[in-house]
C-alpha cells in the first residue's frame, strides 16, 4: 500500500469518501435530524467532537491490547463500548461543567452512541491499515464531510417547505433524492484524489 | 402482559406494514452500501435476520432479570455477541464475501433495526414470539435488499446473482453500481410502497364507512 499523508487523507473523507456520499454510514441521524441549519450544525461538531477522540481511542485500545493478546475479534464489542462509555462520560462532564452546552445539545450525545459513522470510522481504519496520524487526519475529515453534508441537506430542505412533493414521496422519500443528488455532484471531486 | 401475536401477523408486520427500511427508514445504511450485487445483499440479509432473530430471542429470555437503566448496554452487548458469530463464520467459509462486505458486517451493531426491535417488542414480549418478530422484520430488510439490487445488478452488470442474462448488447450503466443510483432506486421503492400502503388505507376506511 502506498503511505498516504495524513492530510490527503483528510482531504479525501471530506470531498471524494465522504461518510455520506461514498460510505452510507450515520443515515438514520442524517435523515432524521437535517430539518433546521442550526440543530444539524450543532449535530455535526458533536458527531465530528465524538468521532475524533474515539478514533484515538479505539487506534491505541486495537494496536496495545487486543492485537499484542490476539483477542482481535473481540474488537466490535470493545468498540463499541469504548464509543458508549466515551460518550456517557462526556455527557456527565458536559452536563457538570457546561449546563448552557448540555441543553443545547439536549438528544443529540446520547442518538451519537448509535450513530454507525462513528462505529465505522474505527473499523475502516482497521480495515485500511492507518497509523495514528493517518487514523486523525481520517476522523476528522470523515467528521467535517458528515456535517458538511448535514448542513447543505438541512439548507436544502429548509427552501423545499415551499415546494409541492408528490403526496407519496414526501419526507424520506424527497429527501434520499435530494442526497442522491447531492451525491452525484461530489462524483465531480473524485478527479482530486482517491483513497482505499 | 400479552401472550404474544399469531406468527401471520408478526410476519406481515415484519415484511409489509411495518417494514424497517420502507417504512421505518432505519437500517439504510447498509441496505445502500452493499446493494450493488446481489449476492452481497444476499449474505448481509442472512447476516442480520439471524442476528436480530437470535439477538431478540435473547434480550426476551432474559427481560425479567435485567435492571432497566443498563438494559441498552445489555442489548448492545448480546447484539455484538451474535455480530461477532457471523462475522468470524464469513472470515472462515467465504473469505472474499468477508472482504466485500467490508466494515458493514461490523456495524450491524449499530443498526437499528436490531435495536428497535428489542427495545420495542422482544423488551414486552415471550422469546418464541420474539425471534418470530426478529425473524420477520430481518427478513422484511432482506426482500427490501433484494430488489434494489436486483434493479442495480441488473443494470449496472447486466447479471443476476454473477450470471450474465442481458448478453452482449447491453450496455451496463456505470451509474447503477455508483453511490447516487442506490439513494434514487431506495427513494423511488419507498415511493411506490407509499402510494400502494395508502391506497389500502382508503379501502380499509371505505369498507368502514359502508359497513
Amino acid at each position: 500500500m502506498i503511505e498516504l499523508n495524513p492530510f490527503v487523507i483528510f482531504l479525501a473523507a471530506i470531498f471524494t469518501n465522504n461518510m455520506i456520499f461514498s460510505n452510507f454510514l450515520g443515515m438514520c441521524s442524517f435523515i432524521a435530524v437535517s430539518r433546521e441549519i442550526p440543530t444539524s450544525l450543532g449535530l455535526g461538531q458533536a458527531v465530528t467532537f465524538v468521532l475524533t477522540c474515539t478514533t484515538i481511542i479505539n487506534y491505541l485500545i486495537y494496536h496495545y491490547i487486543l492485537l499484542p493478546l490476539g483477542l482481535d475479534y473481540l474488537r466490535f464489542i470493545l468498540f463499541i463500548v469504548s464509543i458508549a462509555a466515551f460518550v456517557q462520560l462526556l455527557e456527565m462532564i458536559v452536563e457538570r461543567y457546561l449546563p448552557n452546552l448540555y441543553y443545547a445539545l439536549g438528544i443529540f450525545l446520547p442518538l451519537i452512541t448509535v450513530n454507525c459513522a462513528i462505529l465505522g470510522v474505527s473499523l475502516f481504519m482497521i480495515i485500511r491499515k492507518y497509523d495514528l496520524l493517518q487514523s486523525i487526519g481520517f476522523s476528522i475529515g470523515s467528521g467535517i464531510g458528515w456535517t458538511l453534508a448535514i448542513v447543505a441537506l438541512a439548507g436544502i430542505r429548509q427552501k423545499l417547505k415551499k415546494a409541492s412533493v408528490p403526496k407519496g414521496l414526501e419526507g424520506p422519500g424527497i429527501t434520499l433524492i435530494i442526497t442522491g443528488l447531492m451525491a452525484l455532484a461530489f462524483i465531480g471531486f473524485s478527479g482530486i484524489v482517491q483513497i482505499q | 402482559m400479552m401472550k404474544g401475536d399469531s406468527p401471520k401477523k408478526i410476519f406481515m408486520m415484519g415484511i409489509w406494514k411495518d417494514n424497517p427500511v420502507l417504512v421505518q427508514i432505519i437500517g439504510i445504511c447498509s441496505a445502500l452500501a452493499v446493494t450493488n450485487l446481489m449476492l452481497n445483499s444476499l449474505i448481509m440479509g442472512v447476516g442480520l435476520m439471524f442476528v436480530t432473530a437470535f439477538s431478540s430471542f435473547t434480550v426476551s429470555l432474559i427481560r425479567t432479570f435485567t435492571p432497566k437503566h443498563i438494559r441498552m448496554m445489555v442489548q448492545v452487548l448480546i447484539i455484538a455477541a451474535y455480530v461477532i458469530i457471523v462475522d468470524i463464520f464469513l472470515q472462515a467459509y467465504m473469505p472474499e464475501m468477508s472482504k466485500a462486505l467490508g466494515p458493514y458486517v461490523g456495524l450491524i451493531i449499530t443498526n437499528c433495526i436490531i435495536m428497535g426491535r428489542a427495545e420495542a417488542y422482544a423488551q414486552k414480549n415471550p422469546p418464541i414470539a420474539s425471534f418470530l418478530d426478529g425473524l420477520a422484520s430481518g427478513l422484511g430488510y432482506t426482500i427490501v435488499l433484494l430488489i434494489i439490487a436486483f434493479i442495480r445488478e441488473l443494470m449496472g452488470f447486466g447479471s443476476i446473482f454473477g450470471i450474465p442474462v442481458l448478453g452482449e448488447w447491453w450496455t451496463p450503466w456505470t451509474i447503477m453500481i455508483m453511490p447516487p443510483a442506490a439513494f434514487f432506486i431506495l427513494a423511488v421503492v419507498i415511493w411506490v410502497t407509499k402510494n400502494i400502503q395508502d391506497k389500502e388505507k382508503d379501502e380499509k376506511k371505505g369498507e368502514v364507512v359502508s359497513s
